[in-house]
């Protein structure tokens, strides 16, 4: 497959889920000022601004922080951003899309300058699901329309590393400023986790299966050590290399010992280092990405070349 | 209540009035169906088609943004026994093209018979030397054309331009048929309509026979010239429908004479480039040096008989517009026959008595640069002001071989949606023929477009024009049967219902809402019926 349509394959993956979980990140942060009277809403945002790499002029307030993260299409992390980030690489490469996938996109497309008015006007609430539900769609029709082939495992790649990235991000939003018990809850929901551990623990939130949960469960799709088996899973398919030893793929490396680290910590460890284990996941998506680009997409830049001198 | 199309008049042939006023025998079931139509309603239909348009990314690039292709929601139609002509005549002229381009790029034998000036094709700037002697493995070097047709006041259909490089808008006429079926329906119920949408394989076809020898399945790619290309969705819809890769070329390199493109994998071969990228373009080697959509080096490749290039370098000499006026002399020359489909009468401004006659009337006469398209620098006379055609006379004597000139052909009309009723607008015709050296197919209608204006008479997109569905009408019922396919017993398709799962119909929740109650009878209505269904009776 060519380098240039794979390269735009691993970021539409990328640029949807990363729409997709800023959403649930802001949808959290949302609930909680609302519900909780007792969350500091300047603190809480500025850690969320933190979060996001955002140190300098960041929000105080909420409302700014949904323009800034939600509806700003100029900033490339913002909702809004990262869906016009997605629809302009599918453009490129649509043929290597099914229809229907290039459709949702350019439809989500079109779809959200209203979106984001009615959003500004009567709250983001809808706004958020509906993110949630076009990024479902899309996963949805990459199911079901496309062929397993190397442009679906890029595609996935991209997703993997992209929802370990923003996961980190969402838990070390929660573990700067931590909240007893119940404080979770929003957490889980925007995991889509909520339900899901209930029937796993079946007792009331505690922070320490919450944390266990979200990073090592081996079932659940959203948690961290899924998305790095599913991404682990896609590379191993993409690299035609592996010998009998060890592997020579940087990217699978990185990501494979990423794994393991999460597959093998002992449960009463969760909460040591966590900061800068969270930290380390999201620097280690960062060498993955890199690795990757380097040994699959490199050619794929525009070339410019000039005639030699004295030629006419 | 009124119908839309009250008021209706034409000030040139009408595609769906006779002269009487009455609509043409072919057009009565369309005319029916128009009665019944109000502004609501077609304004509702234009809104879905907006919608199903926008979501589809069916556009085209125009000054920076993004257009939706503008559909006409009235079809064009076009009755069998007429179209039989047209296809016969579009089918005649590629042939006769393809010979002359044989010839020109190889023994230039019309030259040496005097059948065309020898400065016709030297002062050409689409005649390019270094495609001399380049034979293509099947012979074939119009794979695809585009031959523009327009009706005249007097009803007769004649060809106004040859589009031999890359013409463009074929997927405008799969994506306008769907659109129509889908806010549309209605009008498809009374006629039988030839369907369009399987012709892109026969492109697929003919890129695949151009393969150079040697090579049983060849790798066929589209190069364009990128996402900011202003026929970018036809790129995409082809890439898409034909199944092969979309290339830029900075995917592709030449290394000893063979073309490759960069894969995940390493390097792919490649044995055919449908280009959409023009020939100034298409290698910095040879011609425009600060290119950077071609790729250097595949004009030798395609020399060395390593890669076929489609449609082929050069074709530009054939679909220039002095050219076309010599187009019924190479019918005759190459094949012996009269022109099935007439030029429009035209004017060699090089000959100087031509010109004398000619400059005195600019203001009835059309005029157009010989290698222009998509309508840049045409000037109408009869609509140009006296500063237009003032300029276009010092231009036309100072170059007389860059200009033809021709009569203003009235084009026919056809009703057009305008504000919230229909009017009048014309139109012109592209058909478009696929070769695949064996024989040439014609796409059944073709793009119809739509001059917008009141009174206007160009249509090009470029210049705001729309289009139409365009409809031939065929008598043919019965679907062509498949060759080779097994005879099967038409009971062979009967089978039994499906499973529909042991909580089905009353019972279970008769059963839940009156535990204390008399039992029902399971055996409803809704069992799975193979129990009794397939033994023989």
């Amino acid at each position: 497959m060519l380098s240039r349509i794979a390269e735009a394959l691993f970021w539409v993956g990328r640029y949807v889920e990363r729409a997709e979980d800023t959403a649930r990140l802001l949808d959290v942060h949302f609930h909680l000022v609302l519900e909780d009277p007792t969350v500091d809403e300047a603190k809480s945002t500025a850690v969320l601004s933190a979060v996001m790499g955002v140190l300098e002029d960041a929000p105080v307030e909420t409302k700014a922080l949904l323009e800034m993260f939600g509806y700003d299409d100029g900033f490339a992390s913002s909702i809004v951003g990262s869906l016009h980030s997605a629809r302009e690489n599918a453009r490129g490469v649509q043929e290597a899309l099914s229809s229907e996938i290039w459709e949702c996109l350019n439809k989500t497309f079109h779809e959200l300058p209203p979106r984001v008015q009615a959003a500004r006007a009567f709250g983001p609430a809808p706004f958020f699901s509906y993110i949630r539900e076009r990024a479902a769609l899309f996963a949805g029709l990459a199911e079901s329309t496309m062929s397993r082939d190397h442009g679906y495992d890029f595609m996935v790649l991209g997703r993997s590393v992209e929802r370990v990235d923003m996961t980190a991000r969402l838990l070390a939003a929660r573990v700067i400023s931590p909240l007893p018990g119940d404080g979770w809850i929003p957490t889980l929901r925007a995991c889509s986790a909520h339900e899901a551990y209930l029937r796993t623990y079946q007792r009331g939130v505690e922070s320490q299966l919450v944390l266990e949960f979200l990073l090592l469960d081996r079932l659940f799709p959203r948690s961290v050590f899924h998305s790095l088996v599913v991404g682990e899973d896609a590379l191993v398919r993409l690299d035609s290399t592996a010998g009998r030893l060890g592997s020579g793929d940087e990217a699978r490396r990185s990501i494979g010992r990423a794994r393991t680290d999460l597959e093998f910590l002992a449960t009463d460890q969760v909460f040591v280092g966590l900061p800068e284990r969270l930290h380390q996941l999201q620097r280690v998506m960062t060498e993955v990405s890199e690795a990757v680009s380097h040994r699959f997409f490199a050619g794929s830049a525009a070339i410019s070349w000039s005639p030699e001198e004295g030629s006419e | 209540m009124g119908s839309l199309l009250d008021g209706y008049s034409s000030p040139a042939y009408d595609e769906m009035f006779a002269a009487g006023g009455g609509p043409h025998p072919h057009t009565k079931a369309l005319y029916d169906a128009l009665q019944l139509l109000t502004s609501t309603d077609l304004a509702e239909r234009c809104a879905a088609r907006d919608r199903s348009f926008r979501d589809q990314g069916v556009t085209f690039s125009h000054s920076g943004g993004e257009s939706v292709f503008p559909l006409d929601l009235i079809p064009r139609l076009i009755p069998a026994d007429e179209w039989d002509v047209i296809e016969a005549g579009v089918v005649q002229r590629v042939r006769a093209l393809e010979a002359f381009l044989d010839d020109v790029y190889g023994e230039q034998q019309v030259l040496k018979d005097r059948i065309v000036p020898h400065a016709l094709v030297t002062t050409s700037t689409h005649f390019h030397r270094p495609a001399a002697g380049i034979r293509p493995a099947n012979g074939v070097r119009i794979h695809l054309s585009g031959i523009d047709l327009v009706r005249d006041g007097q009803g007769v259909m004649r060809v106004l331009e040859d589009n031999l490089r890359v013409p463009s808008g074929i997927s405008y006429v799969v994506e306008n048929r769907r659109t129509m079926a889908r806010v549309f329906p209605g009008l498809f119920l009374q006629q039988h309509v030839e369907p369009v949408a399987g012709h892109v394989a026969l492109l697929l076809e003919a890129l695949r026979a151009a393969a150079p020898a040697g090579v049983d399945d060849p790798t066929v790619v589209l190069l364009t010239a990128g996402v900011y290309n202003s026929a970018y969705f036809e790129h995409t819809f082809l890439a898409r429908k034909m199944g092969i890769e979309l290339v830029e070329g900075r995917d592709l390199y030449c290394r000893d004479n063979v073309l490759y493109m960069r894969t995940t994998g390493g390097e792919d071969r490649v044995d055919v480039v449908y280009r959409r990228v023009d020939d100034d373009y298409l290698d910095p080697v040879h011609f425009r040096g600060d290119s950077v959509v071609g790729c250097p080096g595949i004009l030798n490749a395609a020399r060395a008989g390593n890669v076929t290039i489609a449609n082929a370098i050069g074709n530009g000499v054939a679909d220039d517009k002095l050219t076309y006026s010599y187009v019924p002399a190479l019918i005759d020359y190459y094949l012996g026959e009269q022109p099935i489909l007439p030029n429009v009468p035209t004017f060699r401004l090089e000959e100087p008595d031509v010109l004398a006659e000619c400059v005195d009337r600019l203001d009835e006469l059309v005029l157009k640069p010989v290698d222009g398209s998509g309508g840049y620098g045409l000037v109408i006379g009869p609509h140009a002001s006296d500063a237009q055609l003032a300029a276009v006379r010092s231009e036309i004597v100072s170059n007389p071989r860059g200009w033809i000139a021709q009569e203003v052909v009235m084009l026919s009309t056809v009703p057009s949606q305008v504000g919230e009723g229909l009017a009048a607008r014309h139109v012109d015709l592209r058909p478009f023929a696929m070769n695949d050296g064996q024989r040439i197919s014609v796409l059944p209608g073709g793009l119809t477009r739509v001059a917008l204006r009141e009174g206007s008479l160009v249509v090009n997109s470029s210049q705001g024009g729309g289009s139409k569905d365009t409809w031939v009408l065929t008598t043919r019922h019965a679907p062509i049967e498949e060759r080779d396919w097994p005879s099967y017993d038409a009971g062979a398709a009967q089978s039994f219902a499906p499973d529909p799962g042991p909580m089905t119909g009353m019972s279970g929740q008769q059963e839940q809402q009156q535990q204390s109650g008399p039992r029902s009878h399971p055996q409803s209505a809704a069992r799975p019926q193979q129990d009794s269904g397939g033994r023989p009776c």
